[in-house]
């Protein structure tokens, strides 16, 4: 991936190439509480972007706001060069199925088996042979690392890390551009952790994916993101960690340069 | 998108050796009008096959599995199958499909119909005696919670039992209230209906008071109280074992028994007798309402034809029932609760249960009050 210029605030110089996602004087509030105001972000294409912020600064918020599950009172967002406002149903759908998202438990069909959750973008989206549908499905649980037998089991029956490797699974039916991902780590034990990482990493090297990522796990951050965006002051500052280190602000110093930081950088 | 996409695929049959080109975009959406003549591709025995894959310009892992699927078919069946030409964008991905390829099938699991009606039978059964044993563990922890409490009265905590009355007594007062009025109207009207053909219209009031008191009254009450509360003591209580709430108070040393199940044991068994006298009344009044427009009952005669059909004993009749209805609705719908396990899908299982037992059980209940009472003789 190529190193970004060094870059602090987006908004103020054009970024090299269109950005896959452009989000811009974003404004989203509950009742009187603002959690966003005048917020611009850009997502490169083929980067991932790990997203930050301490609790409550409304990450999960942006997530939902760019995929269009909630809508912003201000600002505009553009996914692939298209607004997001404004689109016809049709091009609403279109849009959707360029991107895969995996909630944080996985947010799996609890009806349905594995397969049958990889198959609900399939169905929905393409008109393949139920043949042709069924060898898709094992190739993407081979993909995310799941054994074969689980296809055939409901979430119920699978642990916290293989729900998530399934929802990727699910993410991933329609091989999309963009992967948005929410706490992709969370729950997960360090080792189940870093296989999740690494998996994201291979899957976005071999796929050309551009990732949006919302973490809390340093580790996460360091191994695989490409740059960083933080959320402070209902804004975004993003860099890569290096250029985010040279910023004072006292959040940001605190997050990189805290007892959890030095060892996650290994000081 | 613009311009529709294509894929095509192009066999060149040459002596001893074919060449497949593949070309264009081989995605998802193509795909499907390319896998059938993938799949027909079949030379003859000895050919090479030379699956050329440099002229597609777009490929996802449904193409990336089509291609690949037919050279590990060709090399099954003996030939000298190889793909070239991969773009070196695309290697990654075709890295992942041939990685995975050498997983079994999908094996979905097979479906025998008398196996399975056999099966379900089978854990039915042992569902239902161990819910039955289960429950009748729940109502012996209960039997000793109780006793707990008579000989530690200051255990009792007042504020819930009244916070609990407040929600299953006093806030289902109107849904009662009005119910009971409806009742009692349609009842004194298909019964002046049906009597006035033998001249006996104003025993439409002997009716109406007897089966109001003696059945109606608490029967619905109850009914709408199991539909009402008991299924919001499971949902409750279910709600908070899958936050782990339950978890918590054991761990504190508390017991759910007595400080969740109890307290709405009390409040329901209180309010219930209490409701069943209200709804007894209102559908008095509906039925005297109606008396006096069909029938032209003055409210002096309806009181005083009533007086003379129904005594106290009646009235008590449909009132002792009330506590141990009570006692069923709420114990159902604890049990339920506590039964609860992990997701929140459960706890709406567990819900729709609680209603369909309590319901049930009340109505096996009052049949034997019922059977109870005539051997009584009253």
């Amino acid at each position: 991936m190529a190193q970004p210029m060094p870059q602090m605030a987006p908004q103020e110089t054009p970024a090299p190439a269109e950005p896959v996602i452009r989000v811009r004087g974003l404004r989203n509030q509950f009742g009187s509480q603002v959690v966003h105001e005048n917020l611009d972000l850009d997502v490169r294409k083929g980067e991932v972007l790990g997203i930050v912020g301490g609790s409550g600064s409304g990450k999960s918020v942006l997530l939902r706001t760019i995929i269009g599950l909630r809508r912003q009172q201000a600002g505009t967002v553009e996914i692939m060069g298209q607004n997001t406002d404004g689109l016809s149903a049709r091009q609403e759908k279109n849009l959707r199925a360029q991107w895969g998202v995996l909630f944080q438990d996985g947010a799996l069909f609890s009806s349905l088996t594995v397969a049958e959750n990889i198959q609900v973008p399939l169905k929905e989206y393409t008109k393949l042979s139920t043949r042709l549908m069924d060898e898709l499905t094992r190739v993407k649980v081979t993909m995310t690392g799941l054994p074969v037998e689980s296809a055939v089991k409901f979430p119920s029956e699978l642990s916290g890390g293989m729900r998530k490797r399934a929802g990727l699974a699910r993410a991933l039916a329609l091989d999309p551009a963009i992967l948005f991902l929410d706490e992709p780590t969370a729950g997960l034990d360090p080792i189940g952790a870093a296989n999740f990482d690494q998996l994201i990493g291979t899957l976005k090297q071999s796929l050309g994916l551009t990732v949006f990522m919302v973490t809390h796990d340093l580790d996460s951050l360091i191994a695989i993101c490409d740059r960083v965006a933080v959320l402070i002051d209902k804004k975004i500052v993003a860099g890569t960690i290096k250029e985010l280190l040279q910023l004072d602000h006292p959040w940001i110093q605190e997050y990189f340069r805290g007892p959890r930081a030095r060892a996650a950088f290994g000081e | 998108m613009a311009v529709a996409e294509q894929g095509a695929l192009d066999i060149k049959r040459g002596t001893g050796q074919w060449l497949v080109v593949a070309t264009g975009v081989w995605d998802i959406s193509t795909v499907p009008m390319l896998d059938d003549t993938v799949r027909k591709i079949a030379p003859e025995t000895g050919s090479k096959v030379r699956i050329d894959m440099s002229g597609i310009d777009k490929m996802d892992s449904a193409g990336a599995w089509v291609l690949f699927r037919l050279r590990q078919r060709l090399q099954d069946h003996g030939f000298d199958a190889e793909i070239e030409g991969i773009r070196p964008e695309h290697a990654g991905l075709f890295g992942h499909i041939i990685a995975g390829h050498d997983s079994p099938a999908i094996e979905k699991p097979k479906f025998r119909p008398i196996l399975h009606m056999l099966d379900h039978l089978g854990r039915a059964t042992f569902e239902v005696a161990s819910e039955a044993r289960d429950m009748l563990n729940f109502f012996g922890a209960i039997c000793v919670a109780v006793g707990h409490v008579l000989v530690h009265p200051r255990r009792i905590k007042i504020v819930p039992v009244v916070s609990q009355m407040q929600q299953v007594g006093l806030n289902a007062l109107p849904i009662i209230g009005l119910l009971s009025f409806l009742i009692g109207i349609v009842l004194a009207f298909q019964g002046a209906d049906q009597l006035r053909r033998f001249g006996a219209e104003i025993y439409t009031v002997n009716l109406l008071g007897v089966s109001f008191l003696r059945e109606i009254g608490i029967l619905m009450t109850a009914i709408i109280i199991a539909g009402r509360s008991g299924s919001a003591f499971t949902a409750q209580i279910g709600t908070m074992k899958v936050n782990q709430e339950i978890d918590a108070m054991s761990a504190l040393g508390l017991s759910p028994i007595q400080l969740l199940v109890l307290p709405r044991i009390m409040a329901l068994s209180l309010a219930l007798p209490l409701l069943g006298f209200y709804s007894d009344i209102l559908g008095l009044v509906g039925g005297a309402i109606m008396s006096m427009f069909v029938l032209d009952i003055s409210v002096t005669r309806f009181v005083e034809q009533l007086n003379g059909a129904v005594d106290m004993w009646t009235f008590w009749i449909g009132i002792i029932k009330a506590p141990f209805f009570a006692f069923v609705i709420a114990m159902i719908g604890c049990f339920n609760g506590l039964r609860v396990e992990g997701s929140a899908e459960s706890v709406g299982i567990m819900t729709t249960k609680a209603v369909v037992q309590a319901i049930f059980l009340v109505i096996v209940l009052d049949a034997g009050f019922s059977i109870l009472f005539s051997y009584l003789k009253i």
